[in-house]
């Protein structure tokens, strides 16, 4: 076990008059080299569970391991923790700084240490991961680029930190439809190529639902749902629908073929499986 | 992150009672009144009535009195260094001396006496924040103002108002913020904590820089957005909630006034 949270409960402004509990006695846990998504709907608390995943905040209760550590019991490697740990938050670009792209994407790996052409080295493979080209981006202002080039320059800043476990928070929100691919083919990669734990946290199903080998669903500070997408899609549409979580719209469509009495698989997720399994059984009817 | 916990200025409370119903207008002069006398008593029980009168206001306007007091904390810093500085320089009858440190029987009642002063003002408007939402707040100082405009002094009196309204809605949207990008820096290893003076304001950049960008796009899109829906200023402008006085505004204004001369007779008598 990687990360691990025992019985982690938080609350925002405790004993003040505006408190409120936003995570319930969560027990989370993420393994090495696993890609696991992270669904509800906001306000569920996905937001403060990712920032307690890095030791930014602190349970209210309950403890967070990670490596087997409890972070907050041995304050001094909090640091070490979050070179492992590389969270980027919903619309990242807002933390942009730095006069040129080199140093704002060097900020991140030179406050943990890193100097000379080891620094060059990261900043170039983080560029190289999200596909801005070294030479003709490393001296421009990173206010100059467009929303889909600051985005990618903002988690390159966090990719160049090298950490083994990369945390992202809605890292599609309001962008265009060929930037989100793009930026999602990313991700595909650092979990396939560059054998990174991803986390990733989303309220679009369809996203989640494609790249994730586990997903966890959250309602109101508790997790509701705690499987691999198949397993979810498969037994538990109801729960999902109750939480008012849309199923992706192939897995809605091969439900209602199910209902309509073809003998069809209901743990499909995407377009291309459902399409093999429709022809399978249109040439059986034949 | 800390600063913002212990914030409660500018905090609204909503609870149904009687202060959280008086005209905004009445609040605002009341606690002027209350800024005047607590500036003129020169003499304790001055401050016993000023204190009970208060209190009773609180208690009113059913809010805990531990969040108006939270509201004191943060100014905490300030009172005690004046009372200290009461403390050891005013000259007097000499009861301990501490290196070269006199602390005179004068210099201990000067010292409570300003540190008084400034708890029960800090007091007064923390009870004014926290029974009276922004909006009113502010319809309440526009309406004050308006009144400059009828004996002919040009009080840009909506202008102010609207200013005001804004700069308070964006108060808790900036330290949102503000807490946003420092936990996103600190994700990636910025340190804030440790360092001299030097770096440690080099490490403020990381934050100002971004939240100073955020800050202006949001202005702009707020005036985009207003212009949109025709906003043009003050003139002509009507008004959704009508301000009115009723009987407990008058009753309320009666005893901050008996207040009043009480504390000035206790003044000059």
């Amino acid at each position: 076990m990687f990360i691990d949270l025992k019985n982690v409960s938080f609350t925002y402004n405790l004993n003040m008059p505006f408190e409120t509990e936003v995570l319930k006695s969560l027990n989370i846990s993420i393994n090495k080299g696993e890609f696991v998504g992270i669904i509800g709907h906001t306000g569920c608390g996905k937001t403060t569970l990712l920032q307690l995943l890095n030791g930014l905040l602190e349970p209210t209760v309950g403890n967070v391991f990670v490596d087997g550590i409890d972070i907050h019991k041995e304050k001094n490697k909090l640091r070490e923790i979050r070179k492992k740990i590389g969270l980027s938050f919903q619309y990242p670009e807002n933390q942009l700084f730095e006069e040129t792209i080199f140093k704002e994407i060097a900020f991140g790996p030179k406050n943990l240490g890193l100097k000379g052409n080891n620094l060059i080295e990261n900043v170039k493979k983080a560029m190289k991961m999200v596909d801005l080209d070294y030479s003709n981006y490393k001296e421009r202002s990173p206010f100059n680029l467009s929303g889909g080039e600051m985005r990618r320059v903002a988690i390159a800043s966090i990719l160049a930190i090298d950490p083994e476990v990369i945390i992202l928070d809605e890292p599609t929100a309001s962008l265009d439809p060929q930037t989100r691919n793009k930026l999602l083919n990313l991700i595909k990669d650092l979990f396939r190529c560059y054998n990174k734990t991803i986390v990733l946290v989303s309220h679009n199903m369809e996203v989640i639902a494609e790249l994730a080998q586990r997903i966890i669903v959250m309602e109101k500070g508790r997790i509701v749902l705690n499987d691999t997408p198949k397993n979810i899609f498969r037994n538990n549409v109801e729960l999902l629908e109750e939480v008012g979580l849309a199923i992706p719209q192939i897995t809605s469509i091969v439900h209602k073929l199910r209902k309509m009495g073809k003998p069809i698989r209901t743990d499909i997720l995407n377009i291309e499986e459902a399409k093999n399994e429709i022809l399978k059984i249109a040439r059986n009817n034949r | 992150m800390r600063f913002s916990k212990n914030l409660t200025i500018g905090q609204y409370i909503h609870k149904d009672s009687i202060i959280h119903k008086l005209d905004p207008r009445v609040k605002l002069i009341t606690v002027l009144i209350l800024i005047i006398i607590i500036f003129l008593t020169n003499n304790w029980i001055g401050f016993f009535v000023i204190g009970m009168y208060l209190f009773s206001a609180i208690i009113i306007s059913k809010i805990n009195p531990k969040y108006v007091l939270l509201g004191v904390k943060p100014l905490l810093f300030i009172i005690i260094i004046t009372l200290l500085l009461h403390l050891f320089t005013t000259k007097g009858e000499i009861i301990y001396t501490f290196w070269v440190l006199k602390i005179t029987k004068e210099g201990i009642f000067k010292g409570l006496f300003i540190a008084t002063r400034l708890f029960l003002l800090i007091l007064s408007t923390s009870w004014l924040t926290l029974t009276t939402s922004p909006i009113s707040l502010t319809d309440g100082i526009e309406r004050i103002l308006l009144v400059f405009k009828k004996i002919k002094i040009p009080v840009p009196a909506h202008e102010i108002a609207m200013m005001m309204t804004i700069a308070l809605r964006f108060i808790p949207t900036l330290m949102e913020e503000t807490e946003k990008i420092i936990k996103a820096q600190i994700a990636r290893g910025a340190d804030f904590e440790t360092g001299n003076i030097v770096n440690r304001l080099k490490s403020m950049i990381p934050i100002i820089i971004p939240l100073f960008i955020n800050a202006f796009h949001r202005a702009d899109e707020l005036a985009v957005a207003m212009e949109a829906r025709c906003y043009k200023g003050g003139d002509g402008r009507t008004h959704y909630r009508k301000l009115s006085i009723k009987i407990y505004d008058n009753i309320f204004l009666f005893v901050t006034f008996i207040v009043f001369i009480l504390v000035a007779i206790l003044k000059y008598y």
